[in-house]
């Protein structure tokens, strides 16, 4: 028995699809995308914060989906509790009228249309070049890794540790500079 | 789930991200702009993980969302410092290094 419904390249049911996963993941990705598209085009730039809170947010979720629990932690923390309320504060404290206002945009942002487009089709193309239609192995398994924050720590002290220790330097550094750069003398 | 689910939404992420760095002239969206592209590369990481059943990609992710985090930072704190400057972030008026 093969239900196999398909709307244009996108096949939700099919026999050897998880369709609950499929489904899961369109449900997740057509607000992200919409969230996206708003970000650069809202006319009001705390609507472009709080839109891109749902993008951020969706991509949390996609992280559960891809079996990734700990980025998918990491990324609302990170994105959602810090990097959003570093966003409001400099819009607060960049702006004087809240609101609508005119001027977001560059004079000739039209090119960005065809340079964006251009982008996503050389993508997409590369992207069905390389998979096709190839599934996701998804069926549990005594040969899978299971993925563990456990795994995820050991990575970073074993093989990634000199990174980490650049990282940690990277974030000391840009700690010390974002506070020089935005004293007042 | 079909491979090419993760990868198709992360390019639609990047270029809606590269239209709005072109596009935008508040420096402050810009970086929002930016933010996308880092979070679609981040989806791109995770799904290669997936698909290869392992979890060097999670580590890279959080690798990138760690630097993503310092840039946003540095990049506000400019940001700021030009605002106090200029009482402006409008970024086509910052043209004093046009030679």
């Amino acid at each position: 028995m093969s239900a196999v419904v398909s709307t244009g390249s996108i096949t939700l049911l099919a026999a050897d699809v998880n369709v609950a996963q499929n489904v899961g993941f369109w449900v997740i990705a057509v607000p992200m995308l919409w969230g996206a598209l708003r970000v650069v085009t809202a006319r009001n730039v705390v609507h472009a914060a709080l839109w891109l809170v749902i993008v951020l947010g969706g991509a949390a979720a996609q992280y559960i989906l891809a079996a990734a629990e700990f980025v998918a932690v990491s990324q609302i923390m990170v994105y959602i509790g810090a990097v959003m309320v570093l966003f409001l504060f400099g819009i607060m404290l960049t702006r004087a009228q809240v609101g609508r206002e005119d001027g977001l945009n560059n004079a000739g942002w039209a090119i960005g249309i065809p340079v964006g487009l251009l982008v996503f089709g050389v993508l997409a193309f590369a992207v069905f070049d390389a998979v096709g239609t190839d599934l996701i192995d998804d069926r549990a398994g005594d040969d899978k890794v299971l993925v563990s924050t456990t795994a995820i720590s050991d990575a970073y002290l074993g093989p990634y540790l000199i990174p980490l220790i650049a990282l940690s330097f990277v974030l000391l550094v840009a700690a010390i500079g974002a506070i020089v750069l935005a004293r007042k003398d | 789930m079909y491979a090419y689910n993760f990868l198709i939404l992360a390019a639609a992420m990047f270029a809606i991200g590269v239209f709005g760095v072109i596009a935008r002239r508040n420096a402050v969206t810009v970086l929002m702009s930016i933010e996308l592209i880092l979070n679609s590369v981040n989806i791109n990481l995770v799904a290669f993980a997936l698909m290869n059943d392992t979890y060097d990609g999670h580590v890279f992710a959080l690798f990138v969302i760690a630097i993503a985090a310092a840039e946003v930072g540095v990049g506000l704190a400019m940001v700021l410092m030009i605002y106090r400057n200029r009482r402006s972030i409008a970024l086509d008026e910052l043209s004093e290094l046009r030679g």
